[in-house]
């Protein structure tokens, strides 16, 4: 087996997985048998960045913000969680933990573990004001 | 990263900026807007021409009196857990008598927020760090709670959290499996406001803390240090506090 054999093949693996990434969303969401997230946003409007891009980089920006926050002080609210959690709190339960919280259902359905919220409160500050 | 563009000058960006304005110009004579003027704005990183401190006076504090824990807790969420000896503990009220004099006092003990903190030093994942501003703090997202800068803290400042934790203040994250301490209010401070015990102890009347930039010569605490005369706790470890005592 010679090494231009090999790396062809792995190649034509990568495009393949590639592909299956592509396809399988859409497969899952198509399928009836599998639960589907519940996105249901309390407060409907228009969040910081796009929808896609939320969905694909939040975690980046919230990394991202987190240093800054935590290591330099700067406060802005724009990719603060504290912020996430001041509009993307369910109006039942007031939280984005629970079954059909914001974070959770969608972090339950990916199989992804949100440890936000094992420090960080789920549940938005009361009225009274303050800094993200 | 900036704010949305609705927010550019938003009502709290403008009262910074009148409040900076202000700040310079002489209200009355000898009085100024120091603490204002010193305000940042929330984008501004913390200034490393800043050494936020704290100077207690330890002949104003009582024994027995414990409003600043007390504000400390209430600010930060330490709640019980019904372990009194594992529960953190951020500031702590200790009596220390000079046994030839008899003469007593009273300190409130917490992060002394060292220019050169020995908990920075041994802490192996850089989680423990000290702020442009002097404030010493532990970056929990990558505390492992090895527990190393709890052992070489000299002042005792440091905890660990044993349990599970829910309802934190929601300015305040902490969590089970990290190292904590007092963070001198960072969260508060940010908003140009003083730590929960300054003013818990300046509010019950007792004026025994004063808390501002030691780096800025106008400022209520330098100018207090600069005229009487205050020490470090451990002043033999040479690692120039930020936090200083009066009276000991």
């Amino acid at each position: 087996m010679n090494a231009k054999w090999i790396g062809a093949s792995a190649g034509r693996v990568a495009s393949v997985l590639c592909l299956l990434a592509l396809l399988l969303p859409a497969l899952a969401f198509a399928s009836d048998r599998v639960p589907k997230p519940v996105i249901d946003i309390a407060n409907p409007g228009k969040c910081v960045e796009d929808t896609a891009l939320m969905r694909r980089e939040h975690p980046d920006l919230l990394k991202h913000q987190r240093d800054l926050t935590m290591h330099e002080g700067i406060r802005t609210k724009k990719y603060s969680l504290k912020a996430c959690v001041q509009c993307h709190a369910s109006k039942t339960t007031g939280s984005v933990l629970g079954e059909k919280g914001f974070c959770q259902s969608c972090h339950a359905y990916a199989s992804v573990q949100i440890d936000c919220f094992n420090c960080h409160e789920a549940k938005p500050k009361p009225a009274s004001g303050g800094n993200p | 990263m900036s704010e949305n563009a609705n927010d550019g000058l938003s009502r709290r960006g403008f009262l910074a900026i009148s409040a900076a304005t202000l700040g310079g110009v002489m209200l009355a004579p000898g009085i100024r807007l120091i603490e204002i003027a010193g305000a940042r704005a929330p984008d501004e990183p913390a200034s490393k021409n800043v050494r936020w401190g704290l100077l207690i006076d330890t002949n104003k504090c009582t024994p027995g009196c414990d409003d600043c824990v007390k504000a400390c807790a209430t600010e930060n969420g330490l709640k019980s857990t019904g372990h009194p000896r594992t529960e953190p503990q951020w500031i702590r009220k200790v009596e220390v008598k000079d046994t030839r004099s008899g003469r007593g006092n009273s300190v409130p003990v917490m992060c002394q927020h060292c220019e050169h903190p020995p908990c920075v030093d041994v802490c192996p994942t850089g989680a423990s760090f000290k702020r442009d501003d002097g404030i010493v703090l532990v970056d929990r997202h990558i505390c492992i709670g090895c527990r190393y800068c709890i052992m070489a803290c000299p002042y005792k400042a440091r905890s660990i959290v044993f349990q599970a934790i829910t309802g934190q203040n929601a300015d305040v994250p902490r969590g089970n499996g990290c190292a904590e301490g007092c963070t001198l209010c960072v969260h508060r401070v940010d908003r140009n406001e003083q730590p929960a015990c300054v003013e818990a102890c300046t509010r019950a009347g007792h004026n025994a803390m004063v808390f501002g930039d030691l780096n800025d010569p106008q400022s209520e605490i330098a100018q207090r240090v600069a005229k009487y005369a205050s020490t470090h706790i451990r002043a033999d470890l040479e690692l120039n506090p930020g936090v200083r005592y009066q009276g000991l």
